[in-house]
């Protein structure tokens, strides 16, 4: 034991040894910066939200860019997926659709998209080695889809300032070459609400949702959703089950046969497969699908879904870099830009869902109406919000914590 | 076939007999034809997917060297599978069989992760010093729970091991959706990126892991070859009972060993997430424990072998992914690839120690063997 214990201690020495070679130069060299941008990003993440919508206005009406443009012909954009487009349905086969959508509208030509199928978010190694393969490939353009990647993204975008970083449904940025990409989907969400309220016949809506109160962007889609039904059926409530995962195609099935069970008959989700629509149909109640149009995964369950048209941001975002007005601010678009939307209703839907939805759509798109308006009810007994004014999109990406009076969370 | 009255000894067809040993030379033939074939193999599979093996296989080869930078990225792959090879070896080489280096890197990682998370203000080398220690003394623990075990009440180590891995999954996921979660990830469960003051230093462009890696192939080699623990460790390795006789502690070196064992494979785990991840994932093991067995066999259990070994493989992988990106082929199919590639290098493996023999050699062979005794 003795000899052992001279062993590892020799064994330390020989590593200090290294550890002390080496923190000579890069490390104290890189201490400082480290430490700014570890402080930036707690001050700025707070800041970013806030100015994003204010800002965005500002900054495309100026038309300078804080990168240097780059010819059509020379861009090269490289997009990071967690899984694979070839699924046919869901998140990543919606971005993949937004890639190509983008590709067709600006013209690039297929060589001039690198795509990484398969990344797994939680694989810093593995997410790391993805984007520098792209980068060594050319590409000047990252789009990195899912969450995980952030922290990645966030630190290559150091390395390589050359090089755009986009993130999708993140919340850091560096406002150069890193930002961030999202979009009010909550509004998508309150018209998707409207069809699932006037169809229930058992007053009880379910909502297969990825993750719990914590998160923001999944308890405000439930919000909306609630909002949304609320607005034509007082009487309905909507169950929540959280499947803690993005991705589970055998926790989603569950969670949403446990919400039929519980009387529910109509189905929304916010996760990525189409299996609570899938569960839907085989009990024959309804759903809404979201990402991709669902009605091809249950033709005879889906009222309508809640997508994503991405091509929308891509093209703007390649376009502003073609013509060298990148501002590295943070996208967050809506229904008038038409990033979000719902499927068209199928005739599924009760008599009259198409009037209401409409109206409410000109609400959203003409009338500022912003879903979060107004002093809103909590199911907790409490109030948010101020008569007289909306939410602030911090509050909507970053403390939306608490949930709308008719949700009960099973 | 089976009529007596046509195979009067009743011979089978095809049976299998072992080989006396093959001269250097023939093995190094034997196992260049697999290599040969399995490419071939492979050329036909990947033809069948409509593309031309030669540029397949010139990009992954171009795809893992082609530049500093896919070097390097090469390299970091390797790390964690090389020096996990090299802990699983010295289990191996006592037939013990460690299936728990998963789980060991993973406890190895979370034991470093704490002082990443929660010291990160300390001077960088003890910083680092200690987050070593902490990797080699939760890996080590983590492979002297079995052994325990095995020493007192004789418990099946591989499945023991094996479950471990489970065990400390699932650890690492409590930990990263409770009290670890990284505060400002507004509800997302992740645990924070590590400070760069605890993350280790680059050498040459790449975490000097690396360094640690080659450091180890040679202590290892010395290990077991030149010091007398290493023979011991071999002497219970061919069999017990002999190192009983011989008035060997076994249940000693048992012990001693398995710490050493799943010790380096904790510091693979401390180095991964600390160099490469900069944080704690439940991918921080990511198949490597299980990868590295393989490794550890095809290297024959020595040292520089498993260099080699572990570098063709991560050049493989790392290959796999850009021929992924530049030939839209699935991911998928490069795991199927590496099985066809596996599958004949371990298949001659068998024919490097036994054969086939026919019925109608037969004669001829006990013949042979008549003239051999």
């Amino acid at each position: 034991m003795k000899k052992f214990l001279s062993l590892l201690a020799v064994s330390a020495m020989v590593v200090s040894l290294c550890a002390c070679g080496n923190s000579g130069t890069p490390a104290a060299d890189n201490a400082e910066p480290a430490a700014d941008t570890q402080d930036q990003t707690a001050d700025t993440q707070q800041e970013t939200e806030d100015q994003t919508a204010d800002a965005q206005q500002e900054e495309s009406q100026t038309g300078t860019g804080v990168m240097p443009a780059i010819a059509k012909e020379d861009i090269k954009v490289g997009v990071i997926h967690i899984t694979d487009p070839a699924e046919g349905s869901g998140y990543t086969y919606t971005h993949d659709l937004g890639i190509q959508g983008m590709q067709k509208n600006i013209g690039l030509d297929d060589s001039q998209i690198v795509r990484k199928n398969n990344v797994n978010d939680t694989d810093a190694t593995a997410i790391e080695n993805a984007i520098r393969e792209c980068i060594e490939d050319g590409c000047n353009v990252i789009f990195a889809t899912s969450w995980g990647f952030m922290d990645t993204c966030e630190a290559l975008a150091e390395e390589f300032p050359q090089v755009i970083f986009s993130h999708g449904t993140g919340y850091k940025s560096n406002g150069v070459n890193f930002n961030n990409y999202f979009g009010r989907i909550y509004q998508a969400r309150y018209l998707a609400g409207i069809a699932a309220g006037l169809k229930t016949e058992s007053n009880k809506l379910g909502y297969v949702a990825a993750m719990g109160q914590d998160n923001s962007e999944v308890t405000g889609g439930i919000n909306a959703f609630a909002m949304g039904a609320y607005s034509v059926n007082p009487d309905c409530e909507v169950y929540v089950k959280v499947t803690n995962s993005w991705f589970d195609p055998e926790g989603e099935t569950q969670a949403a046969q446990a919400l039929v069970d519980l009387g529910c008959d109509v189905i929304a989700q916010h996760c990525d497969t189409p299996n609570p629509q899938t569960v839907a149909e085989q009990n024959g109640v309804w759903g809404v699908g979201y990402n991709s149009d669902m009605s091809k995964d249950a033709p005879k369950a889906v009222l309508t879904s809640v997508m994503w048209d991405w091509s929308v941001y891509y093209t703007t975002a390649v376009q502003s870099v073609i013509d060298g007005t990148w501002s590295g601010e943070n996208y967050f678009g809506g229904m008038n830009e038409g990033l979000v939307t719902i499927a068209p209703l199928s005739d599924l839907c009760a008599d009259g869902t198409k009037e209401a939805v409409e109206a409410a759509k000109e609400q959203i798109t003409k009338n500022g109406f912003n879903v979060f308006d107004g002093v809103i009810e909590t199911n907790d007994g409490s109030t948010v919000g101020t008569e007289g004014s909306t939410l602030s999109d911090g509050d909507i990406t970053g403390n939306m914590n608490w949930y709308f009076k008719n949700v009960v969370v099973k | 076939m089976n009529n007596p009255a046509e195979n009067p000894q009743k011979e089978p067809l095809l049976r299998i007999a072992k080989r006396a040993e093959l001269p250097a030379g023939k093995i190094v033939i034997l196992r260049l034809l697999a290599v040969v074939l399995s490419l071939v193999a492979g050329g036909i599979f990947i033809a069948c997917m409509g593309q031309n093996p030669l540029t397949i296989y010139g990009t992954i080869l171009s795809g893992a060297c082609r530049s500093a930078m896919a070097f390097q990225g090469t390299v970091k792959l390797m790390i964690p599978l090389l020096i996990t090879s090299l802990g699983v070896t010295l289990a191996f080489k006592m037939k013990f069989w460690n299936i728990g280096a998963e789980g060991q890197i993973i406890f190895g990682a979370t034991c470093a992760t704490f002082f990443a998370l929660f010291c990160s203000g300390m001077n960088h080398v003890l910083l680092i010093i200690v987050m070593f220690l902490a990797g080699f003394i939760g890996g080590g623990l983590w492979g002297l729970i079995p052994a325990v075990f095995k020493v007192r009440y004789n418990t099946n180590e591989t499945l023991f091991t094996l479950m471990l891995n489970y065990i400390a999954l699932h650890i690492v996921s409590y930990l990263r959706d409770g009290p670890w979660m990284d505060p400002g990830s507004q509800g997302f469960p992740k645990i924070a990126r590590f400070d760069k003051n605890a993350s280790l230093d680059k050498f040459l462009g790449i975490q000097f892991g690396w360094l640690i890696g080659l450091l180890l192939v040679v202590i290892v080699f010395i290990y077991l070859k030149y010091t007398k623990q290493g023979y011991e460790i071999s002497v219970v390795g061919e069999s017990q009972d002999t190192a009983r006789y011989a008035g060997m502690n076994v249940k000693k070196i048992i012990l001693r060993t398995m710490f050493l064992s799943g010790g380096i494979c904790g510091m693979a785990g401390m180095i991964q997430a600390t160099g490469s991840d900069i944080t704690l994932t439940t991918s921080v093991a990511g198949g490597v424990g299980f990868t590295a067995i393989i490794i550890a066999w095809l290297g024959q259990l020595n040292p520089f072998a498993i260099l080699l070994v572990s570098f063709l493989f991560s050049v493989l992988e790392k290959g796999s992914s850009v021929v992924q990106s530049n030939y839209g082929l699935s991911t998928d199919c490069a795991d199927v690839l590496q099985g066809i590639i596996l599958f004949f290098i371990l298949g001659c493996e068998f024919f490097v120690r036994y054969r086939f023999l026919f019925r109608t050699k037969v004669h001829s062979e006990k013949k042979i063997k008549a003239e051999g005794e």
